[in-house]
């Protein structure tokens, strides 16, 4: 009987199974941040545990404030650098080289596919993107990764989800997801892995595949799954270009990490993407979904484009393209957190951030920020936000708050009319 | 911090007669930034408006909580735990628990047992209102609540590997003395 790629992670890394139906997995990326890692931290050192399994499968950011905003979150940072200082983890990110820890961690390669990755964040799930089970835990379950590079999961269903037909120009891996959340609602995968394929993963840039894993928690799953390919291993040549003679024989390495074709799956679903078009959310939930173009009627105070979603450089082009020559509306506030440094200097290169500022747009450092309504861009109660964050809970961006999710082209045409306003699709062709 | 533990999961019992008793009612989000979990402790079921229940006072001196329908349900916050055990309180019995929060209760070393609700409907009927004991067998897998001259016992079952967390004092432990 042939295998899931997360049954075949599995069987890879299984240490122990304790009871019936538990799997004890040997971890290869532990990844920590500021807000869950500290408590994890003081938790360790009280039981007289103060240890780490392996420093470099570890690996450490300051995001999700910073520069810290108060004393409370300047404790929170100082906890995490005096860490790994004491351990000698040597991939940390501090200010001035920190980013968003699902856009930062995969682009100095740290992701690699049939790994095992655990992280005290719901949307770890974004790292499946490079054909690896990862999954957010609660902060027990990251103690242990820390001191023993092990988790416990129940072995996975999976839920397959082929993506066909033809993206439309102008449409994009947020609409994508955005429309599979909408079918199978917040619950549908609770518990599963997704494993997405089908012709329009096969042609998607792994930034796009990013954003597609990313939202997958929203979803219910544990993780979203991509298969790895040439875009895989061209993306992560660079590190890995000592491991193997040349990118094909990378290539037939990371064939162990592709589902077999006979893989039994909880349920398949085939998702025709050819008559998508532009969406965004209503509510306060990711499910509620519809057409950016029914939604006229919806002013915005303020647009955020960034966050582990779509904070990308791809995504800081889309939203250029739409904002070239255009300034936002007077009633609009816009915003642009880079989600790392790298896509930051790549945008100034490429003359993104001048477009963006150009058209009136502030430009923040690269920060979870407003995403999750703790500094730069939180909302005052009453307030309406376009975003291309990836949940649209009641208050995430600030108490009494609305967030509209959607993608960058889609957040970029709404600060320019003031309104929910999908960007013209020509642009794209 | 804490090693097997001699006595566990008895003392005295507060009823909570309610259900979906949600983990912003056990610790409220506004705490998440505490950076310890003794931070937590005095602000346990801070938010929960129940008839008879006053924060902060109902729960002091008290181990074990006895509650409804889907207790713990909302976030996955392992704060709602560490909140009852900064109260040292170890131990909840309920008609069914949120995956999560129940998860999160063996990960830490922590008892959340289930029992039919025509039980706990007859366990509310027959002790709220009067100060109550649990002893808790987990050899036999009983547990028994006494009141004034009332002591009924009651079955319970856990699964093998939640049995082994609890023993063990958690996942921690557990993990710590096994890989
Ligand atoms: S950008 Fe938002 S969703 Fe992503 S890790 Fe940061 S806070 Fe979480």
């Amino acid at each position: 009987m042939g295998k899931t790629l997360a049954e075949k992670i599995f069987d890879a890394h299984r240490v122990d199974t304790p009871a019936d139906g538990i799997h004890v997995l040997r971890l290869d990326a532990v990844l920590c941040h500021e807000i869950t890692t500290p408590i994890a931290i003081d938790d360790l050192v009280a039981r007289g545990k103060d240890r780490v399994f392996d420093p470099s499968r570890i690996k450490a950011v300051i995001d999700h404030v910073t520069p810290a905003k108060d004393t409370k979150t300047a404790t929170q940072g100082k906890i995490l650098r005096d860490w790994v200082r004491r351990h000698g983890i040597r991939d940390f990110f501090d200010i001035g080289r920190n980013g968003v820890c699902h856009a930062l961690f995969p682009e100095k390669g740290f992701i690699r596919p049939g790994y095992t990755v655990i992280m005290g964040d719901s949307h770890t799930c974004t790292h499946g993107a490079f054909g690896a089970f990862a999954a957010g835990v609660g902060t027990t379950d990251l103690e242990v990764g820390i001191l023993k590079g092990v988790c416990a999961f129940h072995r996975p269903e999976t839920l397959r989800i082929d993506i066909t037909g033809r993206l439309p120009a102008g449409v994009f891996a947020k609409d994508v997801i955005l429309s599979v959340i909408g079918r199978t609602g917040v619950g549908g995968a609770t518990g599963k892995v997704i494993e997405f394929a089908g012709p329009v993963v096969a042609a998607m840039s792994m930034e796009a595949r990013m954003t597609l894993c990313n939202m997958a928690v929203e979803a219910g799953a544990t993780c979203g799954i991509c298969a790895p390919d040439e875009r895989t291993v061209d993306y992560l040549w660079e590190h890995i270009r000592n491991d193997y003679p040349d990118r094909q024989s990378a290539l037939a390495a990371y064939a162990a990490w592709v589902p077999d074709p006979d893989a039994v799956y909880a349920a398949r679903l085939d998702h025709d993407v050819s008559a998508l078009e532009p969406l965004a959310t209503f509510g306060f939930k990711p499910d509620n979904v519809k057409p950016a173009r029914d939604m006229a009627e919806v002013a915005v105070d303020q647009v955020y484009i960034g966050s582990c979603t779509n904070g990308r450089i791809e995504d800081l082009r889309a939203a250029a393209r739409v904002l070239q020559g255009h300034v936002v509306a007077d009633t609009v506030r816009g915003i642009l957190a880079p989600a790392t440094p790298a896509v930051y200097r790549r945008a100034l290169e490429e003359g993104l951030i001048a477009t963006f500022l150009d058209a009136g747009f502030c430009v923040t450092n690269p920060t979870c920020g407003a995403c999750l309504g703790m500094s730069t861009g939180v909302l005052a109660e009453g307030e309406v936000c376009a975003s291309t964050t990836n949940r649209n809970f009641s208050g995430r961006m600030g108490k009494g708050g609305m967030v509209h999710l959607m993608s960058p082209a889609t957040a970029a045409a709404t600060a320019i009319a003031g309104r929910i306003t999908p960007a013209r699709l020509e642009l794209f062709e | 911090m804490r090693g097997p533990c001699v006595t566990p999961f008895s003392g005295n019992v507060l009823f909570l007669n309610r259900g979906d008793i949600n983990t912003d009612e056990i610790i409220p989000a506004r705490y998440l930034t505490e950076l310890t979990k003794a931070a937590l402790a005095p602000h346990l079921l801070e938010d929960l408006d129940l008839p008879g229940f006053t924060p902060g006072v109902s729960t002091a001196g008290i181990q074990a909580l006895f509650s409804r329908a889907n207790f713990g349900c909302g976030s996955s916050r392992e704060h709602a735990p560490w909140a009852l055990e900064g109260n040292g309180i170890r131990l909840v019995v309920a008609e069914s628990f949120a995956r999560i929060f129940r998860q999160n209760m063996f990960n830490c070393g922590m008892l959340a047992l289930e029992q039919p609700p025509q039980v706990m409907a007859e366990i509310f009927a027959a002790f709220t209102g009067r100060p109550t004991r649990v002893d808790t067998d987990l050899a036999a897998e009983t547990f028994t609540l006494t009141a004034q001259g009332l002591s009924r016992t009651f079955a319970f079952r856990l699964a093998p590997f939640d049995r082994a967390l609890v023993e063990a004092g958690g996942w921690v432990s557990y993990a710590d003395s096994r890989y």
